[in-house]
This record gives C-alpha cells, structure tokens and sequence, in this order.
C-alpha cells in the first residue's frame, strides 16, 4: 500500500496531515497501538522539519504486512553536519518558529527514538531525504 | 476522572471542543515545547499550556490527549478552535499561572 502527501516550506498550519492520515490508515490496519504512536511521533517530526526548514518536501508512504516504510525528502537548504542536528538540544529554527514551541532540537532525537531504522541523507543548498523504517509485526 | 469534573473542580473556561468533556484523564503534562509534548505526553493527559496556535491540536490529536487547559488567561486561535471542534478535544482555559494550576490538577488526580 502506498501513499503520497506534499510539504509546503513555512505552511505550519499542514504540519501534522500526514502523520494524522498515517494513524488513520495504521488503526484500520489493526497495527498495535504502541506501534502507531512511535510511527506517528517520528513522521509528525519529520514534517515540522520540513515545513520549519525547507522550501517544499514530499512524504512517501510504503505498507506492508511486516513494515512501514517512510520517506520523506525535502529541497532546502540540506544539513551540513549530521551528528550534530542528531544531538538533542542543537537546532537552527529560526526565533519565530520557536516562539511556537518548535525548533528546541528534539526532532531527529524523537525521530531516531521512534523508529527501528533510520537512514539520513543530505546534501548542502539541495535537500535532504530521511527514510524510517518500523516494523509492524514480528 | 473525566475532563468536565476537572473543569468544574478548576472553574476552568471551555472554550471548544465540547463534545469531548467525557473523555477520561489519566494524568497530566506540562510543557511549551511541541517535540517535548510530541515525545513524552501520554494519551489520556491533560496538556497544560501557554501555546495558543492551530499546532497544538495536531499535537494533541495525535498523542491522544484528554484536553488542553491554556493558562494566564490566553485563548486559542480561531483555526486552533476550528481543529478543536472537529477532533472532540476540549480546550480549557484558566487565568492561573501553569504553577499553581499543575498544583491543582496533580492534587486533585492523586486524591
């Protein structure tokens, strides 16, 4: 099964479409409760990154009987150190954007917790393309 | 304890999303950070706080929150209330600080 749902960069107000369908489709799946909440957490980070960092992102979805697989690929302005924006408290949000709440250096972190496999691929002034993987049963 | 008795043993102001004051409370979280909501609220809390926009209904929805008491007399957005609405989760509200109402709200879910 697949799905497909678009970013726009600066749009908060979309911020959190995707990973509400994803819930959507994950319980009428019947996908242990537990499971959905990891899955749910780390694509609604994903999307805030997009929509606080990038120009526009794409989120692809892939189900099957044993996983889901999430790609989300973005163009902006890509990350130039990996490690570091996985550090928990490190953040280059702008002031407006954490005057909402956002941008405290939580999302990767909540990302990489969140999901069994997570891949991270970036390229400086283009884009980056994070894929997840969680198992949704064993 | 379901969020209409916290809502009247508070005095809180209901806002929005009024179809949902039956829904049971577990506990509660406060924070103003969405990620640190996102990471460690559990469904069935009640969310106290400061933040006002549309976001924190996503947050809310998708973590399954009971409600959201807004504290120091703000109140949400129209787009916020609209989400409220459509996802049957109460937004509260109460001119006390997010001290004194956690106080309250942990005495009165541990008494």
């Amino acid at each position: 099964m697949q799905f497909k749902y678009d970013l726009e960069g600066g749009n908060f107000s979309r911020a959190g479409h995707a990973s509400s369908e994803v819930k959507k489709i994950l319980k009428q799946l019947n996908v242990d409760a537990r499971i959905i909440k990891r899955i749910v957490v780390a694509l609604y980070e994903g999307e805030v990154n997009v929509v606080a960092h990038a120009h526009k992102g794409v989120v692809m979805v892939d189900i099957d009987e044993k996983r889901i697989y999430i790609r989300i690929e973005d163009e902006g302005p890509g990350i130039p150190d990996i490690n570091l924006a996985m550090q928990e408290g490190f953040s280059t949000a702008s002031a407006s954007v954490r005057e909402m709440g956002f941008g405290a250096g939580m999302g990767l972190p909540n990302i990489k917790k969140n999901t069994d496999q997570l891949n991270i691929e970036s390229e400086v002034g283009k884009g980056t393309v994070l894929e997840m993987t969680t198992m949704i049963s064993s | 304890m379901k969020v209409c008795d916290i809502k009247e043993k508070l005095n809180l102001t209901l806002f929005c999303g009024g179809l949902g004051l039956d829904r049971v409370v577990e506990n509660g979280y406060v924070s103003d950070l969405l990620s640190d909501v996102m990471g460690n609220a559990n469904e069935g809390d009640v969310w106290i706080t400061l933040q006002t926009h549309k976001n924190i209904m996503a947050v809310a929805s998708l973590k399954d929150i009971a409600a959201i008491i807004l504290v120091k007399g703000l109140k949400p957005d129209e787009a916020t209330m609209a989400h409220s609405e459509e996802e049957q989760i109460p937004i509260l509200g109460t001119t006390m600080e997010a001290f004194e109402l956690a106080g309250k709200l942990y005495k009165l879910l541990n008494s």
